[in-house]
């Protein structure tokens, strides 16, 4: 009954009077052609790889080759006024040899007897937490503003605005408010409120917005004659939200997702400092900046346990939006 | 296919129009008088295909039935309740002019969405979906998606999901209006096949001549601004087949259609 499509079982369909429909006939040419271009894009996976590789040589290279031009400059002084002043000096403060940074990974730093990368994969997952709480309040909160706003285009109209608006005002300013409410107001909850949760609240601030915002362009994207289409059926709204307008968004909202992603790292980092957190990649931060002298490279690790962070919660959005978006069309042949 | 015997004598009544009109935006600049006075009747079983220029309110009237679009005057039934009763009853299905499947589902999970919205059980969907899949020939493409398939065969797959609770009433907006000629005369005669079996009511909506003609029982010419029936022919011409094509009768149809078209301006 259902037909594998493999070049042998083609013949006998023909056998079997499927193939006199040219419609068929040409399905079958199209088959053939979405196999080929699987094997492509597995190939084309394959290159990816290489190419980060380059990358992070490439990057590790021009990092030296400039430090070596700087400190030739800095070295030189007089002997180079118009470099040195387009082309800021370098040493070995300012720019730490790119493989004391990659050794400072590995290092035990002073007083501990654990590898610094532990340190800051310490603080990541501190981080994380906090980015991840954000992440999933915004998500909920932003997409139930979007499906409220999808009834009613008055409510759109008149709410927009000020979802836009709520984004100017600076985080900075709003993180310490955040934490002494939750330290003095949250009494009245079943449990009792931490400060990572004030920055989880914080990042939340930062992940609503996208969501919201592509999450109503994808709840509208549905053409009419689908939307009369569920009329035509007298499905009620729930039915069409959950078996229309939500699949039909979920290309919209997975790009949110991942800009909600990484900006609920950027929050939860820049909620820590603001907010004077214990523990996570922020107050580290701030730390290895004030130890500056006596160890530049571990800045620079933490930084790049950041950085890390960022890609890491891209990915994982990224691979989940493929599980769920990106298997259409690949489930051919059976 | 054919569950309920032809009842003798006359048979039932399946739409009913009187004296209907539709105004989009009374009282406004941009008032539009789309249908004025319609009257029409179709008897359960026919294919009555509305034919017209480009604006004349055959879509409009197509969606009046459907209870998709009110009447702004005039009484509307269809199966003898208001269309919106027979909307929320299901008693008719639509197919547009683009085949609108859900291209996040396969080609089953396509056909049986009005199921899932009426609530069947899933192995009930299952059987019901095999069957329409079935009637349009299209079996072995079960679980492919729609971005998989042709435009003559989404079209198809339109047609099994929409006739998969066996509604009384077809609904058709320029169901072909995008497919090319070859492919199209493909899923008229499929089409014809598939009413003949089924014996379901069709109001077809097209403004290709030899397209109403081939396909109906009864053409309804509409002229533009504001939307009327210009003219009801009967177009008697008995079983088709593809050298109905070539039969004189035929021609001799599409001429008195078309004279009915020039006649309305």
């Amino acid at each position: 009954m259902i037909a594998s499509a493999n070049q042998g079982s083609t013949t006998t369909q023909d056998s079997a009077g499927a193939v006199d429909d040219p419609i068929v006939f040409e399905q079958l040419l199209r088959l053939q052609a979405a196999r080929e271009q699987r094997r492509d894009r597995m190939r084309r996976t394959g290159r990816q790889v290489v190419v980060l590789t380059l990358f992070i040589c490439l990057l590790g290279l021009a990092y030296s080759a400039y430090k070596v031009a700087g400190t030739a400059i800095d070295d030189a002084q007089s002997g180079w006024p118009v470099i040195g002043s387009i082309l800021p000096e370098s040493d070995d403060l300012k720019m730490p040899p790119f493989l004391d940074i990659v050794s400072g990974i590995f290092e035990e730093p002073r007083g501990t007897n654990e590898p610094f990368w532990s340190i800051v994969g310490k603080e990541a997952a501190f981080t994380l937490r906090e980015a991840a709480v954000g992440f999933a309040i915004g998500v909920i909160v932003g997409l139930s503003i979007a499906i409220v706003l999808t009834t009613s285009g008055r409510l759109e109209r008149a709410l927009v605005p000020h979802v836009i608006a709520s984004q100017t005002i600076p985080l900075i300013a709003i993180a310490p408010i955040i934490v002494i409410w939750g330290r003095k107001s949250f009494d009245f909850l079943p449990f009792e409120w931490q400060d990572w949760m004030s920055v989880s609240i914080i990042a939340t601030y930062l992940t609503f917005f996208p969501v919201t915002i592509n999450g109503l362009r994808g709840l509208q994207s549905p053409r009419p004659e689908n939307l009369e289409l569920m009329d035509s059926y007298a499905a009620r709204w729930v039915q069409t939200l959950w078996r229309l307008r939500l699949p039909a968004s979920l290309p919209y909202l997975f790009a949110a997702f991942k800009i909600a992603a990484t900006a609920s790292v950027v929050g939860a980092i820049v909620g820590e400092i603001s907010a004077g957190v214990k523990g996570g990649l922020g107050r580290r931060v701030l730390l290895e900046a004030q130890r500056y002298t006596t160890g530049p490279e571990r800045l620079y690790v933490a930084v790049l346990g950041a950085a890390a962070l960022g890609i890491f919660v891209f990915a994982v959005i990224s691979s989940i939006e493929y599980a769920l978006v990106g298997r259409k069309g690949r489930e051919t042949v059976t | 296919m054919n569950e309920t015997g032809a009842p003798a004598g006359a048979p039932p009544v399946a739409v009913e129009i009187r004296g209907a009109s539709k105004i989009f935006n009374p009282g406004r600049h941009n008032e539009v008088k789309a249908l004025e006075d319609i009257d029409l009747h179709i008897d359960q079983g026919d294919f009555v295909t509305l034919i017209g220029p480009s604006g004349c309110g055959k879509s409009t009237l197509l969606r009046l039935i459907a209870a998709l679009v009110d009447s702004s005057d005039g009484t509307v039934l269809v199966n003898g309740k208001t269309a919106d009763a027979a909307r929320l009853d299901r008693d008719y299905s639509m197919v547009f002019q683009r085949a609108g499947l859900f291209e996040w589902r396969n080609v089953t999970r396509n056909i049986e969405l009005p199921l899932e919205l009426m609530g069947w059980k899933a192995a009930d969907r299952r059987r019901r979906s095999a069957e329409m899949l079935e009637l349009v020939k299209l079996t072995e493409f079960a679980r492919h998606h729609p971005a998989e398939l042709s435009g003559g065969m989404q079209q198809r797959i339109a047609i099994a999901r929409a006739m998969s609770f066996h509604p009384q009433l077809l609904l058709m907006d320029e169901p072909f209006g995008a497919l090319d000629e070859m492919t199209r005369e493909h899923m008229q005669t499929e089409l014809l096949r598939i009413w003949s079996e089924t014996q379901i009511t069709v109001v077809f909506v097209t403004h290709s001549i030899p397209e109403a003609v081939f396909l109906s029982t009864k053409v309804a010419v509409m002229s533009p601004r504001p939307g009327r029936i210009a003219a009801l022919i009967d177009n008697d011409l008995g079983p088709r087949n593809d050298s109905t094509r070539d039969d004189p009768a035929f021609f001799a149809n599409v001429t008195a259609v078309r004279d009915a078209l020039r006649g309305g301006h």
